[in-house]
């Protein structure tokens, strides 16, 4: 399923998040989940720190050779009898993908967890063009069934109950007994792993993703907890990668100092279950294993990130440890982003991939606590990412007309250091009127967006800086000095 | 121009290097001649009786049992012995490894088969090619030896490893495929396996045995049976 763009609609996509009740219990559940889990695993490996900056340098490493690393890993796929195909953006993608599997003769095309297959929409267009793609993820499966789009970029179903889950199975299964017991969540793995059986064993081509590809010995490498991802690429006549150019690592001891950050960062795991490299199709005298081996590497606007200051955000190795301890994902869950990527990752890409125009929302909604970059395995700044796009934002005169004109005014203030004081003093002392000792306003005119959500504290009287003058003023006669705290009276 | 062309311009473009800079081409060149360990934990760093205690303390955290065995002649029984125990059919789907063809299964009863697995089988049983210390993993290699769909496919999946073949991580792994000249190129699949096969997305809560399989029995030769 491959939903429009909505991102443009971040405002009231988060308020309709924060209405629905079902997804607010969900989200309640976020802080007690992954985030202990990962700050558990961290501890547990003295080395942890260190493997971040490790993995930090390696990324920025490749992506400084990324021309070279290519070369060499599509030298290696190519003499193990794989094919790498370019794709400039997501058409030529999906046409690429889509062509593999007609030259196949292909019906069925079961699919592993990729990110990239949302990006370019690919489901879409292989049943457009004949085919019956099948997700084999759980969490995939069920949004596949429900026609939605992933909440999380490690767990697609993270928005569902097991109660929505059991109306679904009921729904689509029906070659099932109807008086089969749901009840237990347990239940409902066992029926996906009967029905999805059936899928794996007669599909014609498997598709997955890459968690990273290997230039030295031309593998791609995936990371399941389930299994799926192996039954889909060694079944089926012909395995597909999709990944992104930036997946690269020089070497596998590269591929060994990223995979110790990428599963602790993700669920709290010291390793996923299966961790699995493929190199070409299978060799002759192998008993099972894919015929045939394709990888697309996918550009869609990221060779236009490198050099500039979002190169960063190029090391990204999708965990989703930045969605899980952003506060804002928290409230408004990662349907609200609009787009595959939801959180502080998805803030700063989105409007690399898809145009400031659309995602220029998206870095708004942060808060600026700085929680994500503090779990970046791979140190990214994505605050200082988000600000830039900011930045870029207003230049671009794409804020809306409110917030420009407010911060003109502002601005107009701010730059005439007697009349800020003057005008701020002014204010202050006619809100602490109009609150009358409350301490705070229920509604306040032109603030009703703040004041629909919670009250508005109400100032003392006095600025800030009219305080601070008098303090100085105090301490002066003391003989202290001004903001030495330890002097104050 | 193609799309490889345009594509790899445009890194190149962004980057602001032509591609044939003496330096970066020798950077590269050197990595890949001699891959950098980088951070490796000490927790996987032992030797003898710790490494396997350490390995099974690891699989054991992620419901991977471990039994112990003195010898490749113990293994038939002790794997007949945990189907039992497990109220398991006793039937055995197997590759052909030579090392698991040597054992004596024809001293127990159970009814074993050959090949690649089609998807019916309960029970499977491969060799491990190693298991690393730090993790508690285990390192399979496709072939006709030991086939990648016996690691997926049946319910159950007992995994044979010798104690000579423990690594403390991953990076030994590549460094003993390399010295057999197995990297270049790799077998077509190197799995590593950490645990039965679980999924966390229903209801947000860890169940066992999603799509491979539900439970992993890993049988240790160690010839000193130190532990």
């Amino acid at each position: 399923m491959t939903a429009a763009i909505t991102s443009p609609a971040f405002r009231e996509n988060a308020h309709q998040a924060l209405e629905d009740k079902q997804l607010q219990a969900v989200l309640g559940t976020m802080r007690t989940g992954f985030s202990v889990k990962r700050a558990e695993a961290a501890a547990a490996l003295p080395e942890f720190e260190a493997l971040r900056d490790s993995a930090r340098d390696i990324k920025n490493h490749t992506l400084a050779h990324l021309d070279l690393y290519l070369e060499q890993y599509e030298a290696k796929v190519t003499a193990s009898g794989g094919h790498v195909h370019y794709a400039r953006d997501a058409a030529e993608a999906r046409r690429i993908v889509a062509d593999i599997c007609r030259d196949l003769g292909a019906k069925t095309v079961t699919k592993g967890k990729s990110m990239i297959s949302e990006e370019i929409g690919l489901n879409d267009h292989l049943e457009r063009e004949g085919f019956t793609p099948v997700e084999t993820d759980l969490g995939e499966y069920i949004i596949q069934l429900r026609h939605e789009t992933p909440s999380h970029i490690i767990a697609p179903a993270f928005h569902l109950s097991a109660a929505q889950v059991e109306q679904d199975f009921r729904r689509v299964h029906t070659q099932l007994p109807p008086e089969r017991d749901l009840s237990e969540p347990v239940s409902l793995l066992n029926e996906a792993r009967q029905m999805l059986r059936q899928h794996f064993l007669a599909a014609d081509v498997g598709i997955t993703g890459a968690n990273f590809l290997i230039a030295e010995t031309g593998t791609s490498v995936i990371v399941t907890n389930e299994g799926n991802g192996d039954l889909t690429q060694t079944l089926p006549k012909a395995h597909i990668v999709l990944a992104s150019l930036e997946k690269l690592v020089p070497t596998l001891d590269d591929c060994a100092q990223m995979l110790r950050v990428l599963a602790r960062s993700a669920t709290g795991q010291d390793s996923s279950v299966y961790t699995t490299f493929s190199t070409g199709p299978r060799r002759a005298g192998d008993a099972d294993g894919p015929g045939a081996y394709h990888v697309v590497l996918l550009d869609n606007g990221r060779t236009g990130m490198l050099g500039t200051s979002f190169q960063e955000m190029l090391r990204c190795i999708r965990c989703g440890a930045c969605m899980n301890h952003c506060p804002v994902y928290q409230a408004v869950g990662g349907h609200a982003y609009g787009w595959t990527y939801p959180g502080p990752m998805g803030s700063v890409l989105t409007p690399s991939l898809i145009g400031v125009e659309k995602g220029g929302h998206l870095p708004n909604a942060s808060t600026f606590c700085g929680r994500c970059e503090s779990v970046c395995p791979v140190r990214i700044p994505l605050p200082k990412l988000m600000r830039h796009w900011r930045e870029k934002e207003f230049e671009r005169h794409l804020t809306p007309a409110t917030t420009r004109s407010g911060l003109a005014l502002w601005g107009f203030f701010a730059r005439r250091p007697w009349l800020y004081r003057q005008a701020t003093r002014l204010g202050a002392a006619t809100l602490a009127l109009a609150a009358r000792g409350r301490g705070k306003f229920a509604a306040l005119p032109f603030a009703s967006g703040w004041t629909l959500g919670r009250d508005f504290p109400a100032p003392e009287g006095r600025t800030f800086q009219a305080m601070w003058a008098a303090e100085a003023g105090k301490r002066r006669r003391a003989g202290g000095k001004p903001g030495a705290k330890e002097q104050n009276p | 121009m193609t799309a490889r062309d345009e594509i790899l311009a445009g890194v190149r473009r962004s980057l602001g290097v032509t591609g044939h800079e003496e330096p970066r081409r020798q950077a590269v060149a050197d990595r890949l001649a001699r891959p950098e360990r980088g951070v490796v934990p000490a927790r996987g760093q032992k030797t003898g009786a710790e490494a396997i205690a350490t390995f099974r303390k690891y699989a054991g955290a992620v419901q991977t049992s471990v039994t112990i065995v003195s010898g490749p002649e113990q293994v038939p029984a002790e794997t007949a012995r945990w189907l039992s125990v497990n109220n398991l059919p006793a039937r055995l789907r197997m590759g052909a490894d030579a090392r698991l063809a040597a054992m004596p299964w024809d001293a127990t009863t159970l009814d074993v088969s050959h090949g690649p697995s089609a998807g019916t089988d309960l029970n499977g049983v491969s060799h491990a090619f190693a298991g690393v210390t730090e993790t508690g993993s285990l390192i399979l290699l496709s072939g006709p030896d030991n086939p990648t769909t016996i690691n997926f496919l049946p319910d159950n999946h007992i995994v044979v490893l010798d104690s000579a073949d423990l690594v403390p991580a991953l990076e030994d792994v590549w460094a003993r495929l390399r010295a057999e000249t197995r990297s270049d190129p790799l077998p077509r699949t190197v799995n590593m396996v950490t645990g039965p096969s679980r999924s966390g997305d229903i209801d947000r809560t860890i169940f066992l045995g999603a799509h491979g399989p539900r439970a992993l029995h890993v049988i240790v030769i160690d010839p000193d049976m130190a532990v």
